[in-house]
């Protein structure tokens, strides 16, 4: 009896093991999926996908069903506490809008730009690794859809992660913001902050890399800071839930997503985005004198130029540019707005009703 | 029928099992589509890992070693697919889980719960650190472990193997 027949198990576990280990060392080494490893993973995905998106399909039409005779039950109560809802949103809307032309306009004054989301697309989530080790998502929207790797993937609640691997016309595969690998630039709301928001191996998600010695509190928001060219700014991220000093001088900071990571069924995924300036249509032109007018009290009022009138520096802006520079370098928003009539910042808030002390 | 004569059990014939292409083949990848498409709607399916509890199921039923690890590596491959982690994580630590279940299967009964349970809770905690060690030494990341997390999962499944088992037993053919 030769070597082989006499020790056959443990000469096929060794070779079944060494191939293994040796194609893992590869990847490792080349740290990405690439070659015959991403083919055997097209054909895996593409085989399971289409099971999952039909069972995905069948048991949202059961729901959906029973869903409708459910609510048919609450529809009158539903209907008198949505009208409230409304009554009470619509105020909030027109104190939002008065803020946002405010935001708008300072912006407009820095030449600020900022990425903004401009396509997206709705998915469906049909399946996951099935693993507790891997927190991915799959779509049921691929190539065809206009996904690419690295879009960011959202739902109205804020971040839920980016597109990894596009399988296909109709699979892309979403790497979660609560995976170890993953990695979101985030500002913290309050105290300007920034820092990296990862996940753990226990399916946590943290904010890393704030000094230890920055006062961070239990309750403070995270948004997106954009400095990782993946995710547009502002997009909420979660909120600050326990601070603790870590090694290495930073803090060990864990978060509560804003988006419920282990309950997503449909997403977006922001397919373009573009750079833009701020709207500034209709706001008239902004000169700096008057939005600093409108934040310092103490600034004299100037007066009101007439219509049809050329239009002159102001008199209060040696005060509003204490170095001497006359407020004639007014800075006027581009776009639309380059066009409006001289005699337009007659319709100007705040700054032009004559309410302030001379 | 085939019968192995061992004097580990209780002196009874071990019994060898087979089971049909489509049962080989189609189970894994019904089991495995399963477990990534029910925590969507139910997140707590996670825990599961019908891979581990099918490897050990084939393992022990056909008794070889060399069938057992090869079950083992497929499946555990077919996961590695769903991951984006280097494929080989879950092959190389289902390849020793077959190997290892085969080779008790032999030794022990494993047709009643109780031994299933054992089993199953034993492997799973194999299956955990051969993982980890791979995860740590060969691809240089930091593991962290929750025994109070992983004992209740270790639990779960070996309550799950109990039920699975006897309901995989109709696709048993005696060898």
């Amino acid at each position: 009896m030769n070597f082989f027949s006499r020790h056959k198990n443990t000469v096929v576990l060794a070779t079944v093991l060494l191939a293994q280990l040796l194609a893992l060392a590869v990847q490792v080494k080349r740290q990405t999926a690439e070659g015959p490893v991403r083919v055997i993973r097209l054909v895996a995905v593409t085989t399971l996908a289409p099971f999952e998106r039909v069972m995905i399909y069948t048991g949202e039409s059961v729901r959906r069903v029973w869903k409708n005779y459910l609510d048919l039950r609450d529809v009158r109560r539903e209907n008198l506490r949505l009208k409230a809802d409304s009554e009470r949103m619509r105020l909030d809307r027109a104190r939002e809008q008065e803020d946002a032309r405010q935001a708008r306009r300072i912006q407009a004054l820095l030449s600020f730009k900022e990425q903004w989301m401009d396509t997206t697309v709705a998915a469906q989530v049909i399946g996951t690794s099935g693993t507790e080790t891997s927190r991915l998502l799959y779509l049921d929207k691929g190539a065809q859809d206009g996904i690419k790797a690295d879009m960011p993937v959202i739902t109205p609640d804020g971040v839920a992660g980016k597109v990894l691997t596009v399988y296909g016309d109709h699979t892309a595969q979403v790497l979660l913001i609560n995976d170890p690998s993953s990695g979101v630039g985030a500002t913290l709301v309050n105290s300007r902050l920034q820092g990296i928001v990862k996940g753990t191996p226990t399916g946590e998600v943290t904010l890393n890399y704030i000094m230890g010695d920055e006062a961070v509190q239990p309750g403070e928001a995270l948004v997106t800071s954009g400095g990782d060219r993946v995710f547009p700014r502002g997009l909420p991220i979660g909120t600050v839930v326990k601070v603790n000093m870590g090694r290495n001088l930073f803090l060990d900071i864990k978060l509560k997503p804003a988006v419920d990571l282990n309950r997503l069924e449909e997403v977006l995924v922001i397919t373009s985005q573009k750079p833009r300036g701020p709207d500034t249509a209709g706001l008239g032109p902004i000169r700096a004198a008057d939005i600093l007018a409108q934040h310092l009290p103490g600034v004299p009022q100037t007066a009101t130029p007439q219509t049809g009138a050329p239009q002159t520096p102001p008199s209060p802006a040696p005060q509003a540019a204490p170095n001497g520079q006359p407020a004639a370098t007014a800075i006027v928003p581009r776009g639309p707005a380059q066009n409006a009539s001289p005699a337009k910042p007659q319709t100007r808030p705040a700054a032009s009703e004559g309410t302030r002390p001379q | 029928m085939r019968a192995i004569n061992l004097s580990y059990t209780s002196r009874e014939q071990v019994e060898v099992y087979r089971f049909s292409w489509p049962v080989s083949i189609g189970l894994p990848i019904l089991l495995v589509g399963l477990q990534a498409f029910v925590p969507v709607r139910m997140p707590f399916f996670r825990i599961f890992d019908f891979g581990l509890l099918l490897t050990i199921f084939f393992a022990v039923s056909r008794r070889s070693q060399v069938s057992g690890l090869l079950t083992g590596a497929a499946i555990g491959l077919l996961q590695d697919c769903l991951t984006h982690t280097p494929f080989g994580v879950f092959g190389i630590a289902k390849t020793l889980v077959g190997y290892g279940a085969s080779s008790i299967g032999i030794r022990i009964d494993v047709e009643n719960p109780g031994s299933r349970f054992l089993l199953t809770f034993f492997f799973y905690g194999v299956h955990l650190l051969v993982f980890a060690a791979i995860e740590r030494e060969l691809m240089g990341q930091s593991v962290h472990f929750n025994l109070g997390h992983e004992a209740g999962v270790a639990v779960a499944n070996s309550v799950m193997a109990v039920f699975l088992f006897a309901l995989l037993n109709r696709f048993k053919i005696r060898d």
